[in-house]
C-alpha cells in the first residue's frame, strides 16, 4: 500500500508537472490574447515527433534543444500570419482557426509518420533505474523529466517576475490595451509569448514522448485534458493552472492504480438481481474510469465553483 | 433549393410572403424530384446522408449562428439520439408494438432534448470561450463513458438494428434505399421548416440579441443564461432527430458517432457553408458530404484537404459560401453582376493553379511517406511521374507560388471592381 502511494505520488507529480508545462503556455496566451489555442496540444505532438526524428539522426540531446526551437518558430509564424489575420473576425473565428490547425497538423503528422506509434526510445545515457523502492525500479528518465519540468517552471517564474519583458507580459495579462498605449510593442510580445508557449509544449512533447506513446492521436488525447486544467484552475490564472495540473495528475495516477469498483465495495450488500440490473456501472473499476475523471472534475467545479480553483474572472 | 430562393432566404427580407413560401415550395418539389434525376445507388445513399447532415448542421447553427455559442460537442446529442432510436427500434420489434418507422426520429428528438436539458444546465452557465471548453469536456465525458458502458453503447462494434422489422403501413417496408430517402427527405423538410420558423419567433430574435450584445439583452430584461439554455436544449432536440435519421439510414450506431470527429465535422459543415444566414449550413452540409463521398475515393489524405479548406475559409471568407453568394445579390438586382464576373474568372484561374500546385506537393509527399513501399511512381491529374524527381517538385512549387501571387493580385482587382459595382448599384437604388 505504501509502495503504491509513494510511486503513484511520484508519477502523479511528474504527470502534473508535464501538464503544467503545457497549461502554463495555454493560460498565458489565453489571458493575454483572449485566444484559447486549440492547437496547443498539437505543438506538444509536433515536439514529440520532431524530437523523435532528430534523435534518430543526431541523438536525443540535440533534439531536446532543436525541436522546441523549431516548434516555437512554427508557433510564431502561426501567430504572425494566421491568428493576427483572423483576429479582426472575432474570438470565435480565432478559436475555429486553431481548431482547423489541429486538424491539419494531425493529418500532416499522419502523412509523415503514419498512424502507428513510432519507436521513440529513452536515450541510453538515462536508461537505467534511479533507485529501488519496495522492489520497484524507478527509471532515471522519469526523474529527469521531473527535473526538467521543475527547472523550466523555476525559470519561467523568474522570467515573469524579474525581467522587464516578464513585467510587460504580466501587465498585458490584465490590461493589454493600456500596455499598448504605453508604447510597448504588444504585437511583438504576443508573437513572442505564442512562440514560447508553443516551445514549452514542444519540450513537454520531447521529454514525454519516450515515456508515453508517440503516436498521431496523442494531441487528440491530451488536448481536452489541457482545457480541463485551464478551466478547473480558473481561466487566465497561472497559479490556478499549477494547482489544477498537479490535482489532475495525482487524481489520474491514483485512479489508474486503484482496483476498486462498486461491486468490490458493496458487493455483499446488494442482491444478485440488482447487480445484474446495474450491469456495467456496477463492475467498472476506478482504473477504468480514470480517463473520465478529469471531465467529471470539470463538471463538478462548474457546478460548485464556476470561476475555477483560483480564477479571478468570470468569463 | 433554387439559387434565387436561397438568396431570398439568406437576406431574410420580410413582407414578401410569396418569395419566402415559394422558396419552401421549390425546396419541397426539389426534394421530391431529386431521386428521378439522380437515381443511382450512390446518389441515393449520398442524398440520404445529405438530408441527415442538413438537419444536424441546421441544429448546430441554432447555437453557433443564431445564438453565438460555439459548441465542440454537438455530436453528443446526435449520437445519443441515434442510440436511443436504435434501442427503441429493437425493443418495439421484440414486442411487436404497432409503431411505424417514420415516427422513430421522435425518439431521437426526445433523447436529444432530455440530454440537451441536462448538459445545457451545466454548460450554458457560461458563454464564449468557457462555454466552448465546457462542451468539449462534456463531449469527452460522454464519449469516454460510451466505451465503458458497453451494454448500452455496444463497445467498439456498436448496436445494430433492422429497420424493416417494424410494422408496415401501406406496404412500405423501408427496405429499399429510395423509401428511406423519402423518409429522411420529409423529416429534413419538416425539421428545417420548424427551425426556420423558430428563427422568426420573438425567441429567435432574442437569441440573435444575446449573440450580438448580451449586455444589452440583459438590460432590457432578458436572462441571457435562460435564453442560451433554451436554445441549447432545442438544438439538442433537432440534433437528436438527425441522429435518429442516421440510425434508420445506417441501421447501426457506434460510439464514433458521438465523438470528437463527428462534432468537428458539423463545425466544418456549418462554417464552410456560412453561419450568418439560414441557408448557409444547408449549403455546407450538401457540399461537405458530397466532397467527402467523392474525395475519399480520389486520395487517402482527403481530411487534410478539408482542414486546409476550413482554415482558408476562416481566414479569407469567414461569412462562408452562403455569405459570398449573398454579397452578389445587390449586384444581381441592379444588373451590375456582369461587371464583376470577368474579374472573378480572372481570379479563378491562378487560384486553381495554386490549388493544383499545393495538392501536387501534398500528393507527392504522401507518395514518398505514406506509400513508401509502392515506390515513387505516381499519377497526378492523368500525368505519370516520379515523386522523388526534381522537375515535378519544381513545377508544383512554381504553380503554387506564382498561382498564389497572381491570385492575390486578381483578388485585389476583383474586390475593387466589386466595390465599384456595389456603389453603382446603391446609387441606382437610391435614384429609384
Amino acid at each position: 500500500m505504501v509502495e503504491i502511494v509513494f510511486i503513484s505520488t511520484l508519477n502523479g507529480v511528474l504527470y502534473g508537472m508535464l501538464l503544467f508545462l503545457m497549461a502554463s503556455g495555454l493560460t498565458v496566451i489565453f489571458s493575454m490574447m483572449g485566444v484559447l489555442n486549440f492547437a496547443h496540444a498539437s505543438f506538444y505532438m509536433l515536439g514529440a515527433f520532431f524530437g523523435f526524428a532528430i534523435s534518430r539522426h543526431v541523438g536525443f540531446w540535440p533534439g531536446l534543444v532543436i525541436a522546441p526551437l523549431l516548434v516555437g518558430g512554427i508557433g510564431m509564424a502561426v501567430e504572425r500570419y494566421g491568428l493576427r489575420r483572423v483576429h479582426r473576425h472575432g474570438h470565435v473565428a480565432e478559436l475555429l482557426f486553431t481548431f482547423g490547425l489541429t486538424f491539419v497538423i494531425q493529418q500532416l503528422v499522419e502523412m509523415a509518420w503514419g498512424k502507428l506509434p513510432v519507436d521513440y526510445r529513452v536515450p541510453p545515457s538515462l536508461d537505467f533505474p534511479a533507485f529501488t523502492v519496495f522492489s520497484t525500479n524507478y527509471p532515471t528518465f522519469k526523474i529527469f523529466e521531473l527535473l526538467i519540468s521543475v527547472a523550466i517552471f523555476a525559470a519561467l517564474l523568474l522570467a515573469v517576475k524579474r525581467t522587464r519583458i516578464g513585467l510587460i507580459v504580466q501587465a498585458a495579462l490584465s490590461h493589454p490595451d493600456m500596455v499598448g498605449m504605453l508604447g510597448h510593442n504588444v504585437d511583438g510580445v504576443f508573437m513572442l509569448v505564442f512562440g514560447v508557449g508553443a516551445g514549452l509544449a514542444a519540450i513537454a512533447g520531447v521529454i514525454a514522448g519516450p515515456a508515453l506513446v508517440t503516436q498521431s492521436n496523442m494531441a487528440e488525447l491530451l488536448g481536452p485534458i489541457l482545457f480541463v486544467v485551464v478551466v478547473v484552475g480558473g481561466l487566465g490564472s497561472l497559479s490556478g493552472a499549477f494547482a489544477a495540473s498537479l490535482l489532475i495528475g495525482l487524481v489520474q495516477t491514483f485512479a489508474v492504480a486503484s482496483n476498486a469498483s462498486l461491486a468490490s465495495a458493496f458487493g455483499s450488500l446488494v442482491s444478485q438481481r440488482a447487480q445484474a440490473y446495474l450491469g456495467d456501472i456496477w463492475n467498472v473499476t476506478v482504473a477504468q474510469i480514470a480517463p473520465i475523471l478529469p471531465y467529471l472534475l470539470l463538471v463538478l467545479i462548474l457546478i460548485f465553483r464556476p470561476r475555477g480553483l483560483i480564477g479571478a474572472r468570470d468569463s | 433549393m433554387s439559387a434565387a430562393g436561397a438568396l431570398e432566404l439568406a437576406s431574410g427580407r420580410r413582407g414578401r410572403p410569396l418569395a419566402t413560401y415559394g422558396a419552401w415550395l421549390a425546396a419541397a418539389v426539389a426534394l421530391g424530384l431529386l431521386p428521378r434525376l439522380f437515381s443511382s445507388g450512390f446518389a441515393l445513399t449520398t442524398m440520404s446522408l445529405m438530408g441527415v447532415m442538413i438537419v444536424f448542421t441546421l441544429s448546430y447553427n441554432m447555437l453557433l449562428g443564431q445564438t453565438g455559442l460555439l459548441s465542440f460537442g454537438h455530436a453528443v446529442f446526435f449520437g445519443l439520439g441515434g442510440f436511443f432510436t436504435v434501442h427503441m427500434m429493437n425493443v418495439v420489434e421484440g414486442d411487436g408494438a404497432p409503431l411505424p418507422l417514420f415516427l422513430f426520429p421522435l425518439v431521437g428528438a426526445a433523447a436529444g432534448l432530455v440530454f440537451g436539458v441536462i448538459f445545457g444546465a451545466v454548460s450554458t452557465r457560461r458563454a464564449g470561450t468557457a462555454f466552448a471548453m465546457i462542451t468539449l469536456g462534456i463531449a469527452e465525458l460522454v464519449s469516454s463513458s460510451a466505451l465503458i458502458l458497453r451494454r448500452f453503447f455496444g463497445g467498439e462494434a456498436g448496436v445494430t438494428t433492422d429497420r424493416t422489422g417494424l410494422v408496415h403501413l401501406f406496404g412500405v417496408t423501408f427496405g429499399p434505399q429510395i423509401q428511406v430517402y423519402y423518409l429522411i427527405a420529409s423529416w429534413c423538410f419538416v425539421s428545417a421548416a420548424a427551425m426556420y420558423a423558430l428563427t422568426r419567433t420573438p425567441f429567435g430574435r432574442i437569441c440573435n440579441a444575446v449573440r450580438d450584445n448580451p449586455e444589452r439583452a440583459r438590460f432590457i430584461g432578458y436572462n441571457t443564461q435562460t435564453v442560451r439554455f433554451i436554445a441549447f436544449s432545442l438544438a439538442g432536440l433537432f440534433a437528436g432527430v438527425a441522429g435518429g435519421l442516421a440510425a434508420i439510414n445506417f441501421e447501426i450506431m457506434n460510439s464514433a458517432q458521438l465523438g470528437a470527429a463527428q462534432s468537428g465535422a458539423v463545425i466544418l459543415m456549418a462554417y464552410i457553408g456560412g453561419v450568418g444566414g439560414f441557408v448557409g449550413p444547408i449549403i455546407g452540409a450538401i457540399l461537405v458530404t458530397y466532397l467527402q463521398a467523392t474525395l475519399s475515393d480520389l486520395t487517402d489524405v482527403w481530411q487534410l484537404y478539408f482542414g486546409l479548406l476550413f482554415i482558408g475559409m476562416v481566414m479569407f471568407a469567414p461569412e462562408g459560401v452562403a455569405g459570398l453568394l449573398a454579397r452578389q445579390q445587390p449586384l444581381l438586382q441592379a444588373r451590375q453582376l456582369h461587371r464583376v464576373v470577368p474579374f472573378y474568372l480572372l481570379a479563378l484561374l491562378p487560384g486553381l493553379a495554386a490549388a493544383a500546385g499545393l495538392s501536387m506537393m501534398i500528393e507527392m509527399t504522401n507518395q514518398l511517406t505514406g506509400h513508401a513501399p509502392d515506390g515513387p511512381a505516381m499519377v497526378f491529374l492523368y500525368a505519370p511521374f516520379n515523386a522523388n524527381a526534381v522537375l515535378p517538385w519544381l513545377i508544383a512549387v512554381v504553380l503554387f507560388l506564382a498561382g498564389t501571387w497572381l491570385f492575390l493580385r486578381a483578388a485585389r482587382l476583383a474586390s475593387a471592381a466589386y466595390d465599384e459595382a456595389l456603389a453603382t448599384a446603391r446609387m441606382r437604388k437610391s435614384a429609384l
